[in-house]
């Protein structure tokens, strides 16, 4: 409680979250908090929740319980209407506009805080903002190129970047890192570190390499529950999460990442 | 790479040299070259041609395949139509097929359209409203891609037998016709019928740089993104449903106009004018031209108007079956129609064409 009170200092927090589908609970009493300035890395085994959790937070899917965010309950919002409080997201597989160029996917991206009349008109240079999104996520080389042509790394980086233009405050990653190369891994961990800390960055993630270099904080999920929330350490020496998630195959990579 | 701002621009206004040409074309060239009577022609497909405009909007760029803006088309033809019908008549007096098929009253919606200025109000609000209510309707529900076409074309089946079916208020299966003065311009004097065909001409020129500016806008690119993704814009802060519905009213307002300037052009309108066939012929000359280009749904109108005409003095019967063969080879071997061939052959001399220009052009999604 004493880090929620802290002025200036930025948070989500959901309370028993559920989503159900036709009975089967999804997501069962979720209660978690997300601080500004760590990365959270959710992680869990397929199909305990996770991608449903951020679905209900970001308006995807409906959910009942509470998920507070500067006096607005999430759960009562639109899709649209949650972007525009500044909670932004990307997809396992990203959804960029093909067609448009780098420039134009990121200028959408700022549509948000500009008024429906200015749509009429066109683009007059580049806003700094999209400027300095470009910069910050490497692609201003690309910048005129379609968007359907860049590899699916820097795809994910301009997805990454539209959420920067969009100035979203907090940020729902799904498996941003897989199937890149490990060169884009480590950028997109060095990216991830530099941009979040006036942020409050989710990561859905399963590869454990990725986790262990920039988690700051680990939920584990399992079967629509929150198993436990810790430090990676913490997260690595808990039996049940071994069990359960984890297995014996993963145990063993675990502890040749900790001698390493 | 920091000098492409300006060939940016430049790329963003060479469409206005395309308008421009056919401008010169449209208002200069063809009234100079043109007999009385293809002049009329040409006038009757600039109509159609407005309609296709908004067409290439709603369904090139935003991806909604609307197969019923007859209905709209209608709508402002009937609009016209009426007041012509008021104005032929005279001040006081019903139009003659109300004696003829009724008992000679006139249904009191009709009064208000005796004045000019109401209906020149009516042909822009009324397709606006309805657009409105209509698209709100559809686009916040999420109903989209065949769903969206059926219901399209069904409401032109329904406007169309609305028509059929109310003879006394309507004119039924006959129309309106039998116009003798346009806004106190004698209809029979050839040279109110070649300022009809100016004001239509002019009408299409217009709506074609409205809907350059729309495209470039920062709106263009959004409805675009809607066709694509419109899932994803949800996530960029929008409401697609926004986004689509003022393409669809924008398209409506066009196409409503085209009607309006029919009537008097043609000398009449009827049922089939608005009904499923003719909304069908519309995006017939839409997907010829080329959907998601600027010129192409002009164009493309203009083309199956014409084919339409000279076919139909050579092959009265068979037409139909030669526009639905160039309808179907067009779709299968160039599904993003004419104008995309011409940038193709035009690639090997300039020596090479950018990806981004070709993806731009194609449009492929549907």
């Amino acid at each position: 409680m004493t880090a929620l009170d802290r002025p200036g200092l930025d948070y989500l927090e959901v309370q028993g979250l559920t989503v159900e589908f036709d009975g089967f609970k999804a997501v069962d009493s979720v209660d978690l908090t997300l601080l500004q300035g760590r990365l959270h890395f959710l992680i869990g085994p397929n199909g305990a929740g996770k991608t449903t959790l951020v679905d209900a937070l970001t308006g995807l899917v409906g959910g009942t319980g509470r998920a507070r965010y500067h006096d607005t309950d999430l759960l009562s919002q639109k899709a649209h209407q949650i972007v525009r409080l500044g909670i932004g997201r990307t997809f396992q597989t990203a959804t960029v506009f093909e067609e448009l160029t780098v420039l134009q996917n990121l200028d959408i991206a700022g549509g948000v805080h500009r008024k429906a009349w200015r749509m009429l008109g066109a683009r007059k240079g580049v806003p700094s903002y999209v400027e300095h999104a470009l910069e910050t996520v490497g692609l201003s080389a690309l910048r005129n190129r379609p968007a359907g042509i860049l590899a699916h790394g820097q795809k994910q980086w301009l997805e990454i970047g539209m959420l920067l233009v969009q100035d979203a405050k907090v940020m729902f990653l799904d498996e941003t890192v897989a199937g890149m190369s490990a060169e884009e891994r480590d950028q997109t961990g060095e990216l991830l570190k530099r941009i979040g800390r006036e942020r409050t960055i989710v990561v859905i993630e399963h590869d454990m390499d990725f986790v262990r270099t920039y988690a700051d904080v680990v939920t584990v999920m399992h079967a629509g529950k929150v198993l436990m929330e810790g430090t990676v350490a913490q997260v690595q020496a808990n039996p049940q999460v071994q069990e359960v998630y984890l297995g014996r195959r993963v145990e063993h990579a675990l502890e040749g990442g900790h001698l390493a | 790479m920091r000098a492409t701002p300006s060939r940016e621009v430049l790329r963003s206004w060479s469409p206005l040299a395309g308008i421009a040409v056919f401008a010169v074309l449209l208002l200069v060239v063809a009234p100079a070259v043109l007999s009385p009577f293809r002049l009329d022609n040409l006038a009757k497909y600039s109509c159609w041609a407005m309609a296709a405009v908004g067409i290439g909007l709603a369904w090139g760029r935003g991806g909604m395949l609307v197969l019923g803006q007859g209905v709209f088309f209608g709508l402002g033809g009937y609009v016209m139509a009426m007041h012509l019908k008021l104005e032929s008549a005279g001040a006081g007096q019903v139009p003659d097929f109300m004696a003829l098929y009724g008992d000679g009253t006139m249904p009191l919606w009709w009064e208000p359209f005796r004045s000019s200025a109401f209906t020149l109000f009516a042909i822009v609000a009324l397709p606006v409203l309805i657009a409105s209510v209509l698209g709100y309707a559809i686009f916040k529900r999420r109903v989209k891609g065949a769903y969206f076409a059926i219901l399209t074309q069904a409401l032109a089946v329904a406007f169309a037998t609305l028509l059929v079916a109310t003879i006394q208020q309507t004119g039924g299966f006959n129309g309106l016709n039998n116009f003798s003065s346009f806004f106190g311009y004698n209809l029979y004097d050839p040279t109110n019928k070649r300022m009809l065909y100016t004001i239509a001409a002019s009408l299409l020129v217009a709506m074609l740089l409205v809907v350059f500016q729309l495209r470039r806008s920062r709106f263009g690119e959004l409805l675009v993104a809607c066709r694509d993704g419109e899932e994803r814009v949800r996530f960029l802060g929008h409401d697609p449903a926004n986004v689509k519905l003022f393409a669809f009213v924008v398209a409506a307002v066009m196409a409503s106009i085209g009607g309006a300037m029919y009537a008097p052009i043609v000398g009449i309108i009827s049922p089939t004018d608005v009904g499923a066939p003719a909304s069908l012929l519309l995006i017939a000359g839409v997907a010829l031209g080329g959907r998601a280009s600027l010129l192409g749904p002009a164009l493309g109108a203009m083309a199956v108007g014409y084919g339409r005409s000279t076919l139909s003095e050579s092959f009265p019967t068979q037409w139909t079956y030669f526009l639905g063969a160039l309808f179907i080879v067009v779709i299968l071997l160039i599904p993003a129609g004419l104008s995309s061939v011409l940038p193709r052959l035009w690639a090997p001399l300039r020596g090479r064409v950018g990806p981004a220009r070709r993806l731009r052009e194609s449009g492929a999604t549907a």
